[in-house]
């Protein structure tokens, strides 16, 4: 049994601890709410593009000329998959999920024969997928110096992915990411955005209007605003991933760091029962010793 | 006039402005083009310019964009811009700093298609220059 000055030092650092694990939480919840708060400022554009893509890309349907980015190359041999995680750790199972998504489309893409590269944005992520597959890393996105995803973080991205695509470096490109569902549930995504799948995004059914029978007139023409619309779209699925993602970390932090604290409380608890217990023993040892020392007598 | 114009001018971190309008001068790609209530459905991107807005009641603003596109449906005009600064805010010092960049850009263009899209930005922002 471990004596009392040990007992009494392992309480004061769990309590430590339990300091640390608590201010950490509160320090999540608070970001937390402004990574929400900047996913849902973000979802009127992003909502609007993808509904002006989808009227877009429904009036190219089977005509020729289609942009690379949205029909495809026509193959399927070289995938890239963007593999988007936290800078940080500490956030729970935040970033092994998206990495073990990632790792299971990699399996399944090597298994048919197909070339995979990967572009693994924030650093966790890359140091779990390091290990295994550091030879297909074609570049590393460092964020760690952003405190908060701005919309030129994703735009670099989408650049450097797009003249990966000019170069012809490959032919499907999905993004990885964590969807925000609730503080407690975050579902990780996969999200092909080369050649683009074109849906609505969450509440874009009510940004959809009727133009009352009247077509669009379009200026300069469709294929031309599809061109440059199609690269921004990337841009902005991108941008939409990293808020999604960043407001996922905050809240499995936050749920992580709740879970923490609360198991160094029950551990206190035992501690202390123990401590309390073994110091009694001892006073009883003691008196015992006392006594039976002054019968002896 | 009795009927508004709907507006929302929108970038990619949130909804910028959201307000009725008398009417709006767009800087489409292919020219400048006003925007009253009851304007055909029209979809057009942007050049870098100034979005011209008259208020309902005096309150005219203007708006350098760059960058996005602008739709209008019987519902109202979007514009989707990748960058909105209120033009007071946006001062000549500013704007020669872009140029200056966007100068920088052309020197840089490895290809032809490059070069001339970014003289095209240069030639845009310098046309903005000698407005403000």
């Amino acid at each position: 049994m471990a004596s009392l000055k040990e007992l009494r030092n392992r309480i004061s650092s769990v309590k430590n601890t339990q300091k640390i694990t608590r201010a950490m939480q509160m320090v999540a919840a608070a970001k937390l709410r402004r990574a929400q708060e900047a996913a849902e400022a973000a979802r009127p554009y992003a909502a609007r593009m993808s509904g002006v893509l989808a009227n877009l890309s429904a009036g190219m349907e089977g005509r020729d000329g289609a942009p690379e980015l949205m029909v495809g190359t026509g193959k399927d041999d070289t995938h890239l998959l963007i593999v988007a995680t936290s800078e940080r750790g500490l956030c729970g199972g935040f970033n092994s999920s998206i990495v073990r998504l990632a790792r299971e489309e990699i399996i399944r893409l090597q298994g048919q024969g197909k070339t995979v590269k990967i572009l693994p944005v924030g650093k966790k992520g890359r140091d779990q997928l390091k290990r295994l597959y550091s030879d297909l890393f074609v570049d590393f996105v460092d964020l760690s110096e952003v405190k908060q995803v701005a919309f030129s973080n994703a735009d670099g991205i989408a650049s450097q992915v797009l003249s990966l695509f000019e170069a012809g470096e490959f032919d499907v490109c999905t993004l990885f990411y964590s969807e925000f569902e609730s503080v407690v549930t975050q579902i990780p995504t996969a999200l092909q955005l080369i050649p683009a799948r074109i849906e609505a995004v969450e509440g874009a059914e009510d940004e959809s209007v009727d133009l009352g029978g009247a077509a669009y007139e379009y200026e300069p023409e469709e294929t031309d605003i599809l061109k440059e619309l199609l690269p921004r779209n990337i841009a902005v699925q991108i941008f939409r991933g990293l808020l999604e993602n960043s407001a996922s970390e905050q809240g499995a932090r936050m749920s992580a760091m709740d879970n923490a604290t609360r198991n160094a409380g029950e551990m206190i608890d035992k501690l202390t029962i123990t401590y309390n217990r073994s110091r009694q023993a001892q006073i009883t040892k003691e008196l015992i010793e006392i006594i039976s020392g002054a019968e002896a007598l | 006039m009795a009927e508004k114009l709907k507006f929302d001018l929108v970038a990619p971190e949130r909804l910028l402005m959201s307000t009725e309008a008398e009417m709006v001068i767009v800087p489409g790609a292919e020219g400048d083009f006003g925007v009253l209530a009851g304007h055909a459905p029209v979809m057009s991107t942007l050049r870098v310019g100034v979005l011209d807005v008259s208020g309902t009641d005096g309150n005219d603003m203007r708006i350098f964009v760059r960058g996005g596109f602008a739709e209008v449906t019987p519902a109202g005009l979007t514009v989707l811009a990748e960058e909105a600064v209120p033009l007071s805010e946006l001062d000549a010092a500013a704007l020669d700093q872009r140029i200056k960049d966007a100068s920088e850009d052309v020197q840089d263009a490895s290809t032809d298609e490059a070069k001339s899209k970014a003289q095209a930005h240069l030639d845009q922002l310098q046309e903005l220059r000698a407005a403000v």
